[in-house]
């Protein structure tokens, strides 16, 4: 009934029956069971669903399944094993998360942007951190990406 | 300070929850404890020592946290309570909510809803708080809220580990044939200083537990303390940094359907008439499911998918009966004019002066000013949502939620079935704020899981619908006057606070056969219970049903009153012409204000309070007592080009006990940020019996990029405990509308304070 649509998920060639319509994000959960990847209000409002597209944040509740070109990274594909990516071990070491929901999306975004400025200024952080925490852990997350550059350019 | 004289019976038995009849049953049943939830869910080889502790032959420590962890830390410092007195390092236990079950009862978010000040420790109120105890375990409110679970939780889950220490000293001492006084304990195993030789304490645990337990509780001093009182890693961390399948939202059964549901308006609006055709047009939707409830009537769509569900649930055509007089936030303003025009409802605190002191206040002397504050949603990160079994005779429910015991009685009321026979298991909340003290998705959650059995369904709300049928904090107006003398005296100062009440709201949802009685203090909390000596001082409730669902909203009635208030006594310090702070402290000088005095005094050094600033900033200072914390505030704003930033904010926090600093300082932090967000630009308003807003885009929070530099401090000067999770938010505003007086002359009096200002 559906098409079969041909997606790389962190490493890993699937083949997924969905409507070509579908949110990615959708695709991931319901699909494919990649629960990483949180809804928060579906309009690309917040970033709670935030993956990489071929290194670039992109909010997965708003890029429809059929159209992604790329290889998609989410949470789940970022750590080498058992090491956990710089980024949330700084994560960890701030104890950045309290309710922990956004925190998935912020740290995707973080990667992302540490891909492109390794060393952010406190305006490039407010510039590309436009996600959404309403446990207001900001000040936390913007001393873990300092930390996070530092590790990365060590 | 006495406010003992005014005090009726009536009103002692407290808010909401004064029984029926509750009271009055006997201390014999009070006494006795709850069945031990564990013993029924244990597997081979767990012996579970008491409702908190399991331990393991592999020797696994289990230590159950019954209280929902939605960003507070509650589950790490909970664990911490029992693991200091078990003599275990944290990273050795394992932890887990646990069953719901009332053995996890919440006494003390229930004695601070007794209508007395936190300070006044006068027979009345003890008597007052003892009863609400005793009613919390009656009703087995395993709740999670009012800043509560740590004062709840601090000796008696100490004791469960005390306890099960005990026993477990005494079976190694048998174990060994030597004396107690020969062993040590560390890392889960007893060692025989004598022979070298060691015994874990899952190798005991099955002997350890028949011993009998001890008579006397004899806790750790503070300065024995190894864990507690010192920074932990949350016990949750790498879920919550590797996306962890760990919320509702995520919950995975095998054969389970998607559904979401699209709710009438509000509570009050009925289901009329509606038209599925379009919905299970959409592939994937598979049923449309009529809900009527106590909590509100719509429809459920189901699907094979969240996302069908969601085009389902938009292309229904529902024709909704409203038959609500207040369909504008216009109206809703005109309500509480009037009532503020009525007699009051109920008083709180106050000094008992002659009414005539209030209406003769000189006219130079006068000032009076009108405040308010709008309805607001919770907008929690991960929307309501609730996945349910139904097989017939008992319903499987996971959900995150602050309240699983008020799950189990809604859910079970509605289908006239046992609570016993409604499971609930509670995962991790992604926010909850007080939201989820509601049990609405839940309980749609389980009507439509009936259509689907014996298919499990994982119902989910889109942001709109969360948005659009929250239990939101109340608008309220405060109408303040006050009389300065000469001499800069705040003399008399009267309150008037119209508000629709919380507990009216909630308990038709959620325990309908009780009937509230006495006053609500939450409309009133935050303002007739602040430190602050004035001759004259009377604080009424002008109480007022806006046909609006309301509930309780991080800090509750301080959100409100916090900012009426504190904004208040700063207009009243400057028609004394004084400075803010010392105003205040030259009217706490009460000898159990001694906290407000430390943290404000403390607060002013941090941020360099009285030093010049450049012109188009200033400084703003609050000070309220909520949940038992004592907390000041200085909020520093530059204003350019008309524009405000919130360049930084200094916090003093004192709860008496600080059982983990770095976690506290978190709480401290959010609050804040939470409070200071509603000043951007939060307002749910209401059009043709609809909320106007709907997504992010129309009811936002703060952003990264408005985000100020925060420093928190912690003293521990107070006598009582006090809480973490909401403290923070109460001063917030109002210091930051006083910073903005402070930079500019302009004195803004209602929220959000985006609509007479811009910020960044």
């Amino acid at each position: 009934m559906y098409p079969k649509i041909p997606l790389t998920v962190n490493g890993q060639n699937r083949e997924i029956e969905a409507d070509p319509e579908m949110p990615l994000l959708w695709a991931l959960r319901d699909i494919m069971d990649i629960k990483g990847p949180k809804f928060g209000c579906g309009v690309a409002a917040c970033g709670a669903c935030t993956v990489l597209i071929d290194g670039e944040p992109v909010r997965s509740c708003s890029q429809p399944v059929g159209d992604v070109e790329g290889e998609i990274t989410t949470i789940e594909g970022i750590s080498q094993g058992n090491e956990l990516h710089a980024v949330q071990q700084a994560w960890m070491k701030h104890s950045v998360p309290q309710c922990g929901y956004c925190q998935a999306g912020q740290i995707m975004a973080a990667v992302a942007l540490l891909e492109e400025i390794p060393n952010p200024t406190d305006e490039d952080i407010s510039d590309a951190m436009t996600n959404l925490c309403r446990c207001g852990t900001y000040p936390k997350i913007k001393a873990a990406i300092k930390d996070a550059a530092q590790t990365l350019g060590a | 300070m006495s406010r003992l004289g005014k005090c009726t019976r009536r009103a002692f038995l407290g808010l909401g929850v004064g029984a029926a009849g509750g009271l009055a049953v006997g201390y014999y049943f009070y006494q006795k404890p709850y069945a031990n939830p564990l013993d029924a869910n244990k597997a081979e080889g767990d012996t579970p020592f008491n409702p908190y502790v399991m331990i393991s032959a592999d020797n696994t420590i289990t230590i159950i946290a019954p209280r929902a962890e939605m960003g507070q830390g509650t589950h790490t410092t909970l664990a911490a309570l029992v693991a200091e007195e078990l003599e275990v390092p944290l990273e050795q236990v394992v932890v887990e909510h646990g069953p719901s079950s009332p053995a996890y009862f919440n006494a003390a978010m229930f004695e601070e809803s007794a209508p007395f000040p936190f300070y006044d420790e006068g027979v009345m109120a003890e008597i007052a708080r003892g009863s609400m105890k005793i009613v919390a375990k009656f009703l087995g409110m395993n709740v999670t809220g009012g800043s509560s679970s740590m004062t709840d939780a601090f000796v008696k889950m100490r004791e469960a580990g005390y306890t099960a220490r005990f026993v477990l000293l005494k079976a190694a001492a048998e174990h060994f044939g030597t004396s107690e006084d020969n062993l040590t304990l560390a890392d889960g195993t007893i060692t025989d200083t004598t022979s070298g030789k060691t015994v874990t304490y899952g190798e005991l645990a099955s002997k350890a537990v028949n011993i009998s337990p001890p008579t006397e509780m004899k806790l750790k001093k503070a300065s024995d303390w190894k864990i507690l009182g010192k920074s932990q890693k949350r016990v949750e961390i790498k879920d919550k940094v590797t996306g962890g399948r760990i919320f509702g939202i995520d919950v995975q059964l095998p054969d389970m359907r998607y559904g979401t549901v699209r709710m009438a308006p509000r509570k009050g609006v009925s289901l009329k008439s509606y038209d599925k055709t379009a919905a299970l047009a959409i592939p994937g939707v598979t049923d449309v499911v009529e809900i009527r409830t106590i909590a509100g009537e719509g429809l459920g769509v189901v699907a094979d998918n969240t996302w069908a569900a969601f085009k389902g649930a938009e292309v229904l055509e529902i024709e909704w009966d409203d038959p609500l007089s207040l369909q504008n936030t216009d109206q809703m303003w005109s309500a509480l004019e009037n009532a503020l025009t009525q007699e009051a409802t109920f008083e709180l605190g106050g000094t008992g002066s002659d009414a005539e002191v209030y209406t003769s206040i000189p006219a130079s002397e006068e000032v009076s000013a009108q405040y308010r504050v709008p309805f607001l949603a919770h907008a929690t990160m991960e929307p309501m949502n609730a996945t349910a079994q139904h097989d017939g005779s008992t319903i499987r429910i996971w959900t995150g939620t602050q309240a699983p015991g008020i799950v189990q009685t809604v859910v079970a009321s509605h289908f006239d079935m046992d609570s016993a026979d409604i499971d609930v298991t509670t995962t991790r909340l992604g926010g909850g704020f007080g939201r989820r003290l509601d049990a609405d998705f839940a309980l749609y959650a389980s009507v439509i899981a009936e259509a689907t059995a014996p298919h499990p369904v994982k119902v989910t709300w889109t942001r709109e619908e969360d948005t659009q049928h929250d239990t939101y904090r109340p608008m309220a107006i405060g109408e303040f006057k006050g009389q300065v003398t000469p001499d800069g005296t705040l003399k008399t100062m009267d309150m008037h606070v119209a508000s629709p009440s919380i507990i009216k709201s909630v308990m038709p949802r959620t325990f309908p056969a009780i009937s509230p009685v006495g006053p609500d203090n939450t409309v009133l909390d935050g303002a007739y219970n602040q430190p602050l000596d004035v001759e004259n001082q009377r604080c009424q409730a002008h109480v007022a049903d806006l046909q609006v669902p309301v509930g309780f909203w991080r800090s509750v009635g301080n959100s409100i009153n916090g900012f009426f208030h504190e904004s208040f006594v700063d207009e009243a310090a400057h028609k004394a012409g004084k400075d803010p702070l010392e105003f205040r402290l030259a009217h706490m000088t009460s000898e159990e204000f001694l906290p407000a005095r430390e943290a404000l005094k403390r607060v002013a050094e941090m941020s360099g309070w009285g030093t010049p600033l450049p012109a188009g900033k200033g400084r703003g200072i609050a000070h309220v007592l909520s949940f038992g914390t004592w907390t000041a505030q200085v909020v520093q704003v530059d204003v350019t080009d008309d524009t405000v930033t919130i360049e930084e904010v200094w916090a003093v926090a004192d709860p008496g006990i600080v059982l983990d600093p770095g976690m506290f300082k978190d709480q401290i932090m959010s609050g804040i940020n939470f409070g200071l967000s509603q000043a951007l630009g939060q307002e749910i308003t209401w059009a043709d019996g609809q909320v106007e807003q709907a997504n992010f885009d129309s009811f936002d929070a703060m952003r990264m990029y408005q985000a100020p530099k925060i420093t928190v401090e912690l003293l521990e000067n107070s006598p009582r405990m006090g809480g973490a999770g909401e403290p923070g938010t109460p001063p917030s505003t109002p210091a930051l509308a006083n910073a903005i007086f402070a930079a500019t002359g302009k004195r803004i009096r209602q929220m959000p304070l985006s609509n007479e200002i811009d910020f960044i």
